[in-house]
């Protein structure tokens, strides 16, 4: 574990405070939860990454969310305990290889005898469940964690496939990012963007995860190599696809006052959305990431954001295929639609441009961390407004926006807006 | 006293219970959903969001099941979350409902709970070999049954309690589930039956377990303003409570469930309730096996630890009693589809409490009741406290 250890100081360990035995007094675990009651503004008062790598064979699971949680709850400066009140993992069954998941979460990451359940989808759901939790006033802290052990996965593409209709859609077999492939033929078509558009956005990517410590996949590469890579399902070739990375995210929220109370560097969550589509692939609108642009309306109008591409100051959004990017950049109203290819080219989503995305190197940089995808977009999105983000740090930073989709065959995204200042 | 906002239950919808349905899952989910808007008098324009539930994805062979049930759950292009805790998913499913409604995001919510287990061949069971951990408990060959068998085991033995005072539950609540238009297993049994009945793994016996079953049920949460405007008697959700306990359940000891008693004390502090026995008019605690029944009845502070097998020996717990459980037949009774089940018990509240339950209703006029359900490793403990 030290090698993560390193990536960024050393968190004070607290193992003896959280690693306890089943208490048998019913006191001992009642005494602290839900005593502070506002219904006010939601901030992330701390975040805990273990960074991302290909593979992590020295670790297990429940090692990688250990990890992520010490960080977390060090960056807040709780103790899991006795300040927090309720505890959301994000996980899928399939992907873990355990039915009911939860049963093995408590523990590394101090929920025993607490209120902790499963979200069944991406992290950033599971923000918006913590954020729905405090705006109750029945909960003042709430911790989300989400991880991803792909390497464990040994048939990852097999997983993927059982997610289609086991009748109309699973049959047709195949690699089934076959879907992404006709959704990139269809988006394509529809738009002005091109073919080396899609290779731009990932000769970005790849090449800013070259600064940042935490990211799996940086290279320095060029829109050639990414055009002559290895088709998977035409457009899309091997380097247009986001590889996979192990890694947990933990994030600690907290209404105003508890935030006021616990820390000097708030991140206020403005605005958040989360939207399905269909989930019969047949009945979509392939050019369009309707989900994303119905959770974008939800969070903007939460926010208060009339003008996007005015009021954002960078994006970090889902980019598991190349040509995704584009579609999110545009579905999230930040450029015109058609538009996102020329902004791309023209070096406007750069980390100096003037709207970076992906200032991280985004999930083809970093890896993608399956359901701790989400969480890791707001993470680096706090850490860009705390300007804590080191090589990669955006200038001036103050409002910037996170949003990830399920992946296929799902049509089910999320967008959340973050900000230092207070609404 | 509350949140930002009140939460009513409005509508209410539940499916046949049958060990294997005709309907697909997505065709559950629909008729359950629809009944409940329908009895609302709401349609899914007047829906803000969709809280859905389900236990594992082993049974269905679907990989994030969620996400497949979407439209089915009246999902399409809004809001949708699935959430998940084993057992304990259907009661918690109103909870998430209860949270989409009180942070005042949305006015309203549709909470949809589905279990399709006959899917499972060549059964059920075989899925629940899945849950255990992989280098700790798998190799065992552990079921489902076998681990209850040893929770059954040190309640018996802490207690004195006999076999006899256990199956007086099944008993019950099989012949409540008589008056259950969607029971599978209403049925007039003796102590004796349970006693003679095959020998699953000792003390559990054939009729000390529920059946596994295909269903759905659903229900509509309002926000205040909303709820006063479509009816005239909506039934508030004053309390919510959860709780897990370690993965580590063999460190454990079994004869009380402590998280059951965590999750319930949230929800009756979130309620104001001080006195569970006497506050509580009517109770639908989670019974899989029938020894469940009183364990969670210990629990969930309805009795003393170890005083619910007398208070159903001496007829407390009947529908007439003075304190109904599981007036419906519980999942003994009308069946076990798991997700479906907890939330059935959500629905039965809000009829009881309507005074809607027809030939179920319990007499004396109810004002308040709990549901509870159960799950994970015998490790999770989902509550809900409602009133009229």
């Amino acid at each position: 574990m030290c090698r993560y250890l390193q990536a960024k100081g050393s968190p004070a360990l607290m193992y003896e405070s959280f690693i306890v035995f089943p208490p048998n007094n019913i006191e001992f675990f009642q005494k602290d939860a839900l005593e502070v009651k506002d219904v006010r503004d939601v901030a992330i008062i701390g975040v805990g990454c273990t960074g991302f790598k290909p593979i992590t064979p020295d670790v297990s699971y429940k090692e990688l969310m250990f990890e992520a949680a010490t960080r977390a709850y060090e960056d807040a400066g709780v103790n899991p305990r006795k300040d927090i009140d309720a505890f959301i993992t994000c996980a899928e069954d399939y992907w873990e290889g355990h039915s009911i998941f939860d049963e093995f979460v408590p523990d590394q990451i101090g929920a025993v005898l607490r209120h902790l359940f499963t979200v069944s989808s991406d992290g950033m759901i599971g923000l918006a469940t913590a954020y729905m939790l405090i705006k109750t006033g029945e909960f003042s802290t709430v911790v989300v964690e989400a991880h991803s052990k792909a390497s464990d996965v040994t048939t990852f593409t097999d997983i993927v496939q059982f997610a289609f209709d086991p009748i109309f859609n699973r049959p047709l077999g195949g690699h089934p990012y076959y879907m992404a492939g006709l959704e990139m033929t269809r988006y394509l078509h529809e738009t002005e963007n091109t073919r080396e558009h899609c290779a731009q956005v990932v000769v970005k990517n790849k090449k800013i995860a070259l600064s940042n410590p935490y990211a799996a996949h940086g290279a320095h590469i060029t829109i050639e190599d990414v055009l002559q890579s290895e088709p998977y399902a035409h457009p899309l070739n091997r380097l247009d696809i986001s590889a996979v990375a192990d890694g947990g995210i933990v994030i600690v929220l907290a209404s105003e006052n508890a935030a006021k109370k616990l820390t000097d560097k708030p991140v206020w969550i403005k605005g958040i959305g989360w939207n399905s589509d269909t989930s019969w692939p047949e009945s979509r609108e392939w050019g369009r990431a309707i989900y994303a642009e119905l959770a974008a309306d939800m969070a903007y109008k939460m926010a208060s954001i009339r003008n996007p591409r005015k009021e954002v100051d960078f994006a970090e959004i889902d980019d598991s295929f190349s040509y995704k990017e584009l579609q999110h950049l545009e579905a999230l109203k930040l450029c015109k639609r058609g538009e996102a290819g020329k902004l791309t080219e023209e070096g406007e989503t750069e980390i100096d441009g003037s709207l970076p995305v992906n200032a991280s190197g985004g999930l083809l940089g970093m890896g993608h961390a399956i359901e701790a995808s989400g969480l890791h977009r707001v993470c680096e999105t706090v850490l860009q407004l705390r300007s804590e983000a080191g090589k990669h740090q955006i200038h001036d930073a103050k409002t910037g926006v996170a949003q990830i989709w399920r992946g296929v065959p799902t049509a089910t995204g999320a967008v959340t807006v973050l900000s230092t200042e207070v609404k | 006293m509350f949140g930002k906002k009140r939460v009513a239950v409005v509508g209410a919808g539940l499916t046949l219970f049958r060990r294997n349905l005709k309907e697909t899952g997505r065709e559950m989910c629909y008729e359950a959903a629809k009944m409940a808007l329908d009895s609302a008098g709401l349609t899914l324009k007047d829906i803000g969001s969709v809280a859905y539930g389900s236990a594992p994805d082993a049974f269905d062979g679907i990989h994030m099941k969620g996400e497949n049930m979407t439209d089915s759950s009246g999902a399409w292009r809004k809001p949708f979350s699935r959430v998940y805790v084993g057992g304990g998913t259907g009661v918690f499913t109103a909870d998430a409902g209860w949270w989409h409604v009180a942070s005042g995001l949305f006015d309203t919510c549709l909470v949809v709970a589905e279990e399709k287990m006959s899917s499972c061949y060549p059964h059920p069971a075989y899925a629940f070999t899945t849950i255990f951990d992989p280098i700790m408990d798998r190799p065992h060959g552990t079921t489902l049954i076998w681990i209850f068998s040893l929770e059954m085991h040190r309640y018996m033995h802490v207690h004195g309690i006999k076999k006899e005072q256990i199956a007086l539950v099944s008993v019950k609540n099989k012949r409540n589930a008589l008056d259950h238009p969607c029971a599978q297993l209403g049925a007039k049994i003796t102590v004796e039956d349970v006693l003679n009945s095959e020998i699953m793994c000792w003390p559990v016996q054939r009729l000390d377990i529920s059946p596994t079953s295909d269903g759905a049920a659903a229900v509509v949460l309002a926000s205040e303003d909303v709820a006063k405007k479509i009816t005239d008697n909506p039934v508030w959700i004053d309390g919510v409570g959860w709780c897990i306990d370690s993965t580590y359940w063999t460190n454990r000891d079994l004869y009380y469930p402590d998280y059951v008693e965590c999750a319930a004390r949230m929800a009756y502090k979130m309620a104001s309730i001080k006195n569970p026995p006497k506050e509580i008019d009517v109770a639908e605690p989670y019974d899989p096996f029938d020894y469940k029944e009183l364990h969670h009845m210990e629990g969930l502070l309805l009795c003393k630890k170890g005083e619910a097998p007398k208070l159903t020996e001496e007829g407390v717990t009947q529908r007439d009693g003075d304190l109904p459980i599981n007036p419906s037949g519980g999942l003994l009774g009308v069946g076990n589809p798991i997700a479906a089940a907890g939330l059935m018990k959500v629905c039965e509240i809000f009829w009881q409490l309507r005074g809607e339950a027809g030939k179920r209703q319990v007499p004396g006029d109810p004002r308040t009741g709990v549901a509870q359900a159960w799950g994970d490793l015998m490790q999770y403990g989902s509550v809900i406290v409602m009133r009229r």
